[in-house]
């Protein structure tokens, strides 16, 4: 007799005998993906609004002393109609039957895959959307089991090169909450200044880089894969370091993406001049 | 506070199948599961098969379903349960039952013998001893904690869902392989029996695991995630390759 032919039944979906609410966390969880996914998606298609370029804030409205905004979800810009942009106004190779050309569309993919394939994330959305299993001990909807060792999910393999992409993208952002703290006048002059708007970008640069820094993949390369960390401090340090941050990975991969999403809502609304944005000083 | 409680208990039949049965007690302060399940083998149900040894968290032999979350019955206290509603008292579901609470654990065993054993560096001194800094061996010491109850084993899904006790050797023995595959003085290889044989790739990092464990061993970030990069490093890593041919060797 096969081992598997001596083991209690399989339970049906969402069979047990938990009484709580077991249901609340996948429920919460697929809907803050979700809404995330669907914002950021869209977002990612509407970079103009009446005109005016909606994921940037500062030399339209220059004349009225505004700061130097640029949403993360289209940093780095390397075409658009953006002062930050690198290369222009738009890709002159940018197929016609693709919608219209969006800078969010080079980009997005990285900070997108790098928390596709975070080890926090696949475990959360295996529960929330694939229901593999829905939550600890409750029933499955399927018998049939692949894992992470074949495809599709074995690619979830390739973290680490979106950790080392994402590491690119914390020293951007941090690059961008720099340039909001430099306001523009009437003459073109740049001031140094603090507005909502700064400080909402340097939480939102800190806030990735406390979960970017927190990666099961880093805490690996910089020190993990060694038995005897005595024979190189610096990495234990390291390793140190990033254990501390891993221990709420959770926690910070849930606040850096909520406050990515409210950093672009809150450029977007002042770049539209549904907001204006508070000027706490300039100089 | 004395207090009447109904549990809903797992009883086995003689044609393999089961039932759970009710029985109702009184429960006073400061009681544990266990505690309950003795005093209803000693006046409801003679013949209610559990097994148990320690009573203090350390032996894993009292390994249950409470309210369908596998714990240690000694370390459930009964003011942690809502003692308003039934208390259902299931064995494990990820091995064969032998007789209601008591499940045949002796495939965990079978496993443990096929992982490669401790083979450690010559030794460092004369007289066949080695050196250690503790800092080295702090990591492995959280993973000596496991006490096998295999209550790990029991909430993994891909054991009590889909059965792959053939191919998969489940967070205990991922816990089991990492203390030695960190270890300051092991030598030995394993991570092509942890791709291959072991199907560390089964898990999916759901973390039921560590939710479970009574020692609070942090399962998976600290064992089964770690010993998943080291399958990268040695399999799926290009640039590692390329590293390893051309960084300096010593």
């Amino acid at each position: 007799m096969a081992y598997a032919d001596t083991l209690p039944p399989r339970r049906k979906f969402g069979q047990t005998t938990r009484p709580d609410a077991w249901w609340v966390q996948p429920l919460f969880v697929f809907l803050g993906f979700s809404a995330f996914i669907v914002y950021s998606t869209w977002a990612a298609f509407h970079p103009l609004y009446h005109g005016a370029c909606a994921y940037w804030y500062g030399g339209l409205h220059g004349e009225n002393g505004g700061a130097d905004y640029l949403s993360p979800f289209y940093s780095p810009e390397f075409w658009g109609t953006s002062p930050h942009a690198l290369f222009g106004v738009a890709p002159s190779w940018w197929p016609a039957f693709l919608p219209a050309f969006s800078p969010a569309f080079l980009i997005l993919w990285i900070p997108g895959g790098f928390r596709f394939t975070c080890y926090y994330y696949r475990g959360a959305y295996y529960k929330a959307f694939w229901a593999d299993p829905i939550n600890c001990a409750v029933g499955e909807p399927r018998k049939t089991f692949l894992g992470e060792r074949s495809f599709p999910l074995i690619i979830q393999n390739v973290h680490r090169y979106f950790l080392y992409l994402a590491l690119v993208f914390v020293v951007l952002l941090s690059y961008d909450a720099f340039l909001g703290m430099w306001f523009t006048d009437a003459l073109g002059k740049k001031h140094f200044g603090i507005g909502v708007g700064t400080i909402i970008m340097v939480l939102n640069a800190v806030f990735i880089g406390l979960y970017t820094c927190g990666c099961h993949s880093l805490r690996h390369l910089v020190g993990g894969f060694l038995d005897s960390k005595t024979k190189a401090p610096s990495c234990a340090k390291t390793y140190n370091c990033v254990t501390c941050l891993n221990t709420r990975h959770m926690l910070w991969a849930w606040i850096s993406l909520f406050w990515v999403g409210f950093t672009d809502v809150y450029i977007r609304l002042c770049a539209t001049g549904v907001i204006h944005d508070f000027v706490f000083f300039k100089f | 506070m004395n207090k009447t409680v109904t549990f809903r208990i797992w009883r086995t039949d003689s044609n393999g199948g089961g039932k759970l049965v009710d029985y109702t007690t009184e429960i006073t302060e400061g009681l544990v599961v266990l505690d309950v399940i003795h005093k209803i083998q000693a006046t409801q149900a003679n013949d209610l098969a559990c097994r148990w040894n320690c009573k203090a968290g350390k032996c894993g032999s009292c390994s249950a379903e409470v309210n369908g979350m596998p714990k240690l019955m000694c370390m459930t206290r009964m003011d942690t349960l809502n003692t308003d509603k039934p208390i259902t008292i299931e064995p494990m579901r990820a091995f064969p039952s032998i007789r209601d609470l008591a499940t045949d654990v002796s495939w965990n065993f079978r496993v443990k013998t096929k992982i490669k054993k401790f083979k450690p560096r010559p030794p460092d001194a004369p007289d066949g001893t080695w050196r250690m800094q503790q800092e080295d061996v702090d990591r492995v010491q959280e993973f000596r904690k496991c006490i096998e109850c295999f209550l790990c084993q029991d909430v993994c899904h891909v054991l009590r869902d889909h059965h792959k006790h053939e191919e998969f050797i489940g967070p205990r023995f991922l816990v089991y392989t990492a203390a030695l595959e960190m270890h300051p003085l092991d030598t030995e290889d394993r991570l092509p029996e942890l791709k291959q044989s072991q199907g560390i790739g089964f898990c999916n990092i759901t973390k039921c695991c560590t939710k479970v464990c009574p020692e609070h061993i942090t399962i998976t970030d600290n064992a089964i995630i770690p010993l998943k990069e080291r399958v990268v490093d040695e399999y799926y890593d290009p640039l590692g390759w390329l590293w390893k041919k051309i960084r300096p060797q010593g």
